[in-house]
């Protein structure tokens, strides 16, 4: 594979030597200018299909939803009129607005925890070097694959208060059998352990990676100087997967603030809205209440709040970096 | 032509051997050679946890065979009275739905990881080599775009799929998915690492920026744009809020919105739901299977760029 690689290109540069001198002589001197303006266009042309697109469906839309938060535009295409800020000031006396938001912050906080430590000792686990390698990654992988539709499916069935095997486990050893997911006390808690078990997989990966680009004289060098396997995961792993850590609690923590397939499909954030996410209140409110600009406001309270804790979380980051540098 | 053109090819071994190893199954684990009390405590956890991991996926295999009524008899046991059967497989089957959403998602998961890949390439190339007026600025709004969560925008994008004609579309489900700023990012930083040497050679030879993108460049970059398209094509496949919201004809839903659809008509059939799900995850686990090395070695070079 790497020898092929190497060789490849030389040869084609070989190759294309032949074909070069008729082209040179007509648009050679763009060429060799680099910054002039052949390349100006030749950029372009390059970042055109991309930007584009990005145009088309992310700038775009990103300027029309702020426009649409300060009208009042149904579905139907009525009430199109500026409103001004009415919209979000609806939207903050909204109750409704502030208990989806305290759900989705509770469920990043309770959900990012175990998909980092669990990920984490995982990570550890599997990279002692045990036989049987790709049956550990398989296993705690495969879940990432699923669709959430499926997830979800499995997860009922599981969940289910008098044909789930988890409550026939807990019937058999004599402890209470709640109701899960319609059990507002537990229903937050199932769905956190659906989407640890769901997407754990992928934090386990980024782990393993990271583990395996430790340097081995690390721990050759802490073994000579007689440092047992503790205290080389004390001493060395941990301090090394320091910005890993970092970076996957940001991922995670992001991730996990804009949850909804599984909510949804498995409470429909139910019982009592206990768990309904605010995500899916911006879906709602826009496509069951059929309330454009009204849902765009609560948008961009949202959007606002992922930049603020997204600016929040790489400055405490790259403090940690700094700091661990001097 | 040829010392130079190996000489920094050489130097490109770093970042792919490196990356080999992600995928890699062992070799470089530390302490492999002890296998004290640790390990065998070790081996213990690690078994309770994939069984853990594995069970819900056999709890639903085992549901999938049973009858309909051996699915809903009290109390639920791994081995049915009435024994394993495949009614539940037939009965889903017979509906007719799943290989219609199963092409539908195989269809736009590919044109999406396609345009992506293909779009995310030009425009990494055009930031890493090139030179030209505004780049800075496409630049920084192309990485601050990253911070923007999709699901922020799914009214103006449905609003827009409306005036575009697009609702219950295949180009309405697959445009708005087919910009990935992250991976612009990713594939901008591997360009960044590939000597210039490598192609200043060429041009001094006469061969075009296109050319040497697509002769020297690309085939250099094999490894990433398959990490690149494995994570859009995952993501794609499992993409359910932005399908769910554009389409509504069911000879157009996805493979995910389709299982939704089918959850709610069917919501006491338990076995075929089952059956349903396991249909739905056995394709992209096929996939897996064949391909776990690459697929493991694309998530853990693009993982950090992406989601």
């Amino acid at each position: 594979m790497t020898t092929t690689t190497v060789t490849n290109p030389a040869a084609t540069a070989d190759r294309s030597q032949a074909t070069a001198g008729d082209r040179a002589g007509s648009r050679g001197p763009a060429r060799k200018r680099p910054g002039g303006h052949g390349e100006n266009r030749i950029g372009w042309g390059f970042a055109a299909p991309f930007t584009i697109l990005f145009a088309l469906f992310l700038v775009w839309p990103l300027l029309h939803g702020l426009y649409l938060s300060f009208t009042g535009q149904s579905l139907t295409g009525q009430g199109g009129e500026l409103v001004g800020v009415a919209n979000y000031a609806e939207a903050f006396a909204d109750a409704a607005m502030w208990r989806s938001m305290l759900n989705t912050f509770w469920f990043t906080l309770l959900s990012t925890v175990p998909l980092v430590v669990v990920a984490l000792v995982l990570a550890l686990l599997v990279n002692t070097g045990l036989p049987g390698q790709w049956l550990w990654r398989l296993s705690f992988f495969l879940p990432y694959l699923l669709a959430s539709t499926v997830v979800s499916l499995f997860w009922i069935q599981l969940y289910s208060p008098t044909l789930g095997p988890i409550n026939t486990v807990l019937a058999t050893v004599g402890l209470p059998q709640p109701a899960w997911l319609q059990d507002p006390d537990t229903a937050m808690i199932a769905v956190v352990v659906t989407t640890v078990w769901w997407t754990v997989g992928f934090n386990f990966l980024l782990y393993l990676a990271a583990l395996q680009n430790i340097p081995d004289q690390q721990y050759e060098a802490a073994s000579l100087d007689g440092a047992g396997r503790w205290r080389s995961l004390w001493s060395i792993t941990v301090p090394q997967l320091g910005p890993t850590t970092g970076l996957i609690v940001i991922l995670q923590v992001l991730a996990s603030l804009k949850v909804f397939d599984q909510i949804y499909q498995m409470t429909n954030g139910g019982p009592a809205g206990t768990t309904r996410s605010t995500v899916q209140y911006i879906f709602e409110s826009g496509f069951t209440g059929y309330r454009f600009g009204y849902s765009s406001a609560i948008s961009y309270i949202f959007f606002a709040v992922i930049v603020v804790i997204s600016i929040a979380q790489f400055s405490i980051s790259a403090r940690n970096r700094k700091g661990a540098q001097r | 032509m040829t010392a130079p053109a190996v000489a920094p090819g050489s130097g490109l071994r770093a970042p792919t051997a490196e990356k080999g190893r992600g995928g890699g199954s062992h070799g470089h684990a530390p302490g492999k050679q002890r296998f004290g009390v640790m390990g065998v405590v070790s081996i213990g956890i690690l078994v309770v946890l994939a069984v853990l991991w594995l069970l819900p996926f056999l709890w639903s295999l085992a549901t999938s065979f049973k009858s309909e009524a051996d699915a809903a008899a009290t109390p639920q046991t791994w081995l049915p009275d009435g024994g394993f059967t495949l009614q539940a497989y037939r009965a889903i089957l017979d509906q007719g739905n799943i290989p219609t959403w199963l092409f539908n998602s195989l269809f736009t998961s590919i044109v999406i990881t396609l345009i992506v890949v293909a779009t995310s390439a030009l425009v990494a190339y055009a930031f890493s080599r090139l030179d030209f007026r505004g780049k800075k600025w496409l630049w920084v709004a192309t990485i601050a775009s990253i911070i923007i969560p999709p699901q922020v925008l799914i009214v103006p994008l449905f609003y827009q799929m409306l005036a575009f004609d697009m609702v219950d579309t295949y180009w309405g489900i697959i445009l708005p998915q087919a910009i990935a700023p992250a991976m612009v990012f990713v594939l901008k930083k591997f360009f960044d690492q590939v000597p210039i040497e490598l192609e200043d050679a060429a041009r001094v030879d006469g061969a075009g920026r296109i050319r040497v993108f697509f002769t020297i460049l690309l085939p250099l970059s094999r490894p990433i744009l398959g990490a690149v398209s494995i994570f859009v094509f995952i993501g794609a496949w499992n993409n359910f809020l932005w399908p769910f919201i554009v389409t509504n004809d069911a000879s157009l839903l996805t493979l995910p919105v389709g299982l939704q659809t089918i959850k709610s008509a069917y919501g006491i059939q338990y076995a075929q739901n089952m059956a349903a799900a396991i249909l739905a995850a056995l394709p992209l686990i096929l996939v897996f299977l064949f391909f776990q090395r690459q697929i493991i070695k694309g998530i853990s070079t693009t993982g950090f760029g992406g989601q």
